[in-house]
C-alpha cells in the first residue's frame, strides 16, 4: 500500500494517459456503451488515488515526486544546490484542486455513457476527455513552471478539440473552438515567455527554487503582469471573458462541467503564482487590489450579461464568469492584506477560505447545473430557452436537480454556494463594505435569472412536441444526483470541508516557507 | 551592442505577431500571427541558451577544461516546438471546417455566436 502512495503522483497522470491511447483500440472492438465504462472506471481509479494521496498529504505534510531521480523523494542528490529534475509537488492546496478534477472529471465519464451514445467517434471524443483530465491533474500538481507550461498546451489542445467536437452538425463549435484557441495559444506562449524571464535571471525552473531567491527585478514584474493577464484570461474573468460563453455553451454538456474544472486550473496557476511564486516580495495591495477589481466586475458584468440571455447554456456560462468573481474577491482580499499580519489573521484567512472553497462549490454546483441543462438538450433537441416549457411534467429528477442547483448558486441555505458566500460576505465586509454589498447584490440578481429559466423551461403546462419526453437515462441521472448530494452535505456540514480541506489549502496559499522548503530542504 | 540583436528580432517577431492578430481578419492569417509570436518565443529562449566561448556538452568530444553549456533551453525549445506544430496543425484544421461551414474565412462574418 505505501508503494502505492510514494508513486501515486506518477500513477494518476499515468493513469488516464496510457489509458487515453489505450481508448482508439478498445473502440475497434467495442464501439457503444463498453468504451464509456472503460473511461469511468479508469477515472474512479485514479479519483480513489487522489483520495487516498489527500488522506496521507492532509495528515503527514505535502507529497514531493522526483521523476527521473533515484529515489521519489530525493530533491537534491549529493553535490547539486538546485533541484533540475522535474518535480510535482503536492501541497494541501494542489490536492484540494485534484480532488476537484478527480470528482468532476468522473461524474463527466458516467455522464457521457449515456449522453454521447448516439455520436459517432467516440473513440476519439474519449482519448481527449482522458488526456483534458491528465493535463489538469498535471496543472495542480507540478512543481516545475515549464511542466506547467506543457500541461497548459495538453490542456488547451484537448478542449479545443473537445469544443469543436459537434461541428460535423454546425459550424458555432468550430467557431467557438477557434476563438478559444487563439486565446488558449496566446496564453500559453506568454507563460512561455515568463518561463524564459525566471530561466534567464535564476537558471532554475522549479517554482520552489525560483520563489526562494526572487529578486523581484523589472523582469520579474514583467513576468508577474504577463502572468497574471493571460491566467486570468484562461479562468475567464472580465475583460478577458469573450471566449467563456462560446466556448461553455458549444461543447458538450459533460465537457463543458469539465472546462468549468479546466478554467479552474488556470485559477489556481494565478493563485499559486501570486502566493508561492512571489508572496510578499511584490506589492500585495497593488495586486491585491487588482485581483479584486477583476472580480468585481467579473461578478458584476457576468450576471447582468447573464439576465439577457435566451440560450440555457450561454446563460449559465455568464454565470459561471460571475461566480468566478466571487473567487477573484475572496483570495483578492487575502492578497491584499497578506503584508499585514493583523489584518491577515482577523479577516484575510477567512476571506481566502471563502474564495477557495467557493471553488470547489462552484465547481459542483455549476457541474450539476450543466448537467441538468445537457439533459433538457438530450430530450428536447434545443438549448433556446423560449422553446422549452413545463418539462417538470414528464422529467422529475432533473428538475429536482435543478433546484438545488439554482438555489445552491444563488446562495440560499442549506446548499453549498450559500456556505461560502457567507464566509465572503461576512469577511469582505471587514475589508470593505462596499465590496460585499456588490456580492450580496450579484447574488439577488442571479436568483432572478435563475427563477426566469425555471420559470420557462420547466413551470406551465405540457407543450404538444414534448408530450412523448420523458427522464433521461440512468447514468446521466447517477452523475447529477452524485452532484447533488454532495451540494447538499457541503451545504449542511461546511465546517467538516472548510476545517479539513479548505483551511489547509489557504495554509499552503500563505506560507510561502513551506513551500520552498519542501524541496529545498531547511533554507 | 551586436550581441543584443536577437533580442530585438524577438521584439519584432512578437511586435508582427500581436498587430496581425489585432488587426487582420482573415482566420488563416490569425493563424500565422500566432505562429510568429511562437517563433518569437521560440528564439527568446534560444537566445538565452547561448554562452560565448562554451561548447555543445557531448562529453565525447569536449576539450578539457572548456565550459560547457547546460542544455536546458535548447530542450525548452524543441518542446515547444514539438507543441507548436499541434497548435498550427489544430487551429488550420478549425479553420477549414469554419470554411466548409460558413464559406468565407473573414472573421466578421463569422459571427453567428453572440450576445
Amino acid at each position: 500500500m505505501s508503494g502505492i502512495l510514494t508513486h501515486a503522483p506518477a500513477l494518476v497522470i499515468a493513469l488516464p494517459l496510457l489509458a487515453a491511447f489505450l481508448v482508439p483500440i478498445i473502440g475497434r472492438f467495442n464501439r457503444s456503451k463498453g468504451l464509456g465504462w472503460f473511461v469511468s472506471i479508469i477515472l474512479g481509479l485514479s479519483l480513489l488515488m487522489t483520495l487516498l494521496m489527500a488522506n496521507h498529504i492532509l495528515s503527514n505534510g505535502p507529497l514531493i515526486y522526483v521523476f527521473g531521480g533515484s529515489e521519489p523523494g530525493l530533491t537534491l542528490p549529493s553535490g547539486y544546490t538546485v533541484p533540475i529534475r522535474i518535480i510535482f509537488q503536492i501541497d494541501g492546496m494542489g490536492i484540494f484542486m485534484g480532488i476537484i478534477t478527480a470528482v468532476v472529471s468522473f461524474l463527466g465519464a458516467v455522464y457521457s455513457i449515456s449522453f454521447m451514445e448516439q455520436h459517432s467517434g467516440l473513440e476519439k471524443y474519449y482519448t481527449l476527455l482522458l488526456l483534458l483530465t491528465t493535463a489538469m491533474y498535471g496543472m495542480e500538481f507540478t512543481g516545475d513552471i515549464f511542466n506547467f507550461f506543457v500541461f497548459l498546451e495538453i490542456a488547451s489542445i484537448a478542449s479545443v478539440a473537445l469544443i469543436a467536437f459537434r461541428s460535423n452538425l454546425s459550424g458555432e463549435p468550430a467557431e467557438a473552438g477557434f476563438k478559444y484557441m487563439v486565446v488558449s495559444s496566446i496564453a500559453a506562449l506568454m507563460v512561455l515567455f515568463a518561463v524564459g524571464l525566471f530561466y534567464g535571471q535564476y537558471d532554475v525552473l522549479n517554482m520552489a527554487t525560483i520563489a526562494s531567491v526572487m529578486q523581484f527585478t523589472q523582469l520579474d514584474k514583467i513576468a508577474l503582469i504577463l502572468l497574471v493577464t493571460v491566467l486570468a484570461m484562461k479562468a475567464g474573468s472580465v475583460p478577458m471573458h469573450m471566449w467563456t460563453p462560446d466556448a461553455y455553451s458549444e461543447a458538450p454538456a459533460p465537457i463543458t462541467m469539465i472546462l468549468v474544472a479546466a478554467s479552474q486550473a488556470s485559477l489556481y496557476a494565478l493563485f499559486r503564482v501570486t502566493f508561492s511564486l512571489y508572496n510578499i516580495t511584490l506589492n500585495t495591495v497593488v495586486i491585491g487590489w487588482i485581483i479584486i477589481i477583476l472580480g468585481v466586475l467579473s461578478m458584476f458584468i457576468g450576471v447582468t450579461m447573464a439576465i439577457i440571455q435566451k440560450d440555457i447554456k450561454r446563460l449559465m456560462a455568464y454565470h459561471a464568469i460571475s461566480q468566478t468573481g466571487y473567487m477573484l474577491l475572496g483570495v483578492g482580499v487575502g492578497l491584499a492584506v497578506l503584508a499585514n499580519p493583523v489584518a491577515l489573521e482577523s479577516f484575510g484567512i477567512k476571506a481566502m477560505e471563502g474564495g477557495i472553497f467557493h471553488i470547489m462549490n462552484h465547481a459542483m454546483y455549476k457541474g450539476l447545473l450543466f448537467l441538468t441543462a445537457g439533459a433538457l438538450f438530450y430530450r428536447t433537441g434545443t438549448r433556446d430557452l423560449n422553446k422549452m416549457g413545463g418539462l417538470a411534467h414528464n422529467m422529475s429528477y432533473t428538475t429536482v436537480f435543478f433546484i438545488i442547483g439554482a438555489a445552491a448558486i444563488a446562495g440560499i441555505p442549506p446548499f453549498n454556494g450559500f456556505a461560502s458566500k457567507l464566509i465572503i460576505y461576512e469577511s469582505v465586509y471587514q475589508f470593505n463594505p462596499l465590496l460585499s454589498i456588490i456580492a450580496m447584490l450579484v447574488s439577488i440578481l442571479t436568483l432572478a435569472s435563475f427563477v426566469k429559466v425555471f420559470h420557462s423551461a420547466f413551470l406551465g403546462p405540457k407543450l404538444e412536441q414534448y408530450q412523448k419526453v420523458e427522464e433521461v437515462p440512468k447514468s446521466m441521472v447517477v452523475a447529477m444526483a452524485t452532484l447533488a448530494c454532495i451540494i447538499v452535505f457541503f451545504g449542511l456540514f461546511p465546517d467538516v470541508i472548510v476545517d479539513n480541506l479548505v483551511h489547509p489549502a489557504v495554509m499552503a496559499l500563505i506560507n510561502q516557507v513551506n513551500y520552498t522548503s519542501a524541496i529545498l530542504g531547511g533554507m | 551592442m551586436i550581441g543584443n540583436f536577437p533580442f530585438v528580432a524577438v521584439v519584432i517577431l512578437l511586435g508582427l505577431g500581436i498587430y496581425t492578430l489585432i488587426f487582420k481578419k482573415n482566420l488563416i492569417k490569425i493563424a500565422i500571427g500566432i505562429t510568429l509570436i511562437e517563433n518569437g518565443t521560440n528564439l527568446f529562449l534560444i537566445t538565452l541558451g547561448y554562452r560565448k566561448g562554451a561548447v555543445a556538452p557531448i562529453y565525447t568530444q569536449a576539450p578539457e577544461g572548456v565550459p560547457m553549456v547546460l542544455p536546458t533551453p535548447q530542450a525548452l525549445t524543441l518542446t515547444s516546438i514539438v507543441i507548436g506544430v499541434a497548435t498550427t496543425a489544430l487551429i488550420l484544421s478549425i479553420a477549414m471546417i469554419i470554411y466548409k461551414k460558413y464559406g468565407t474565412l473573414n472573421s466578421d462574418e463569422v459571427r453567428r455566436l453572440r450576445g
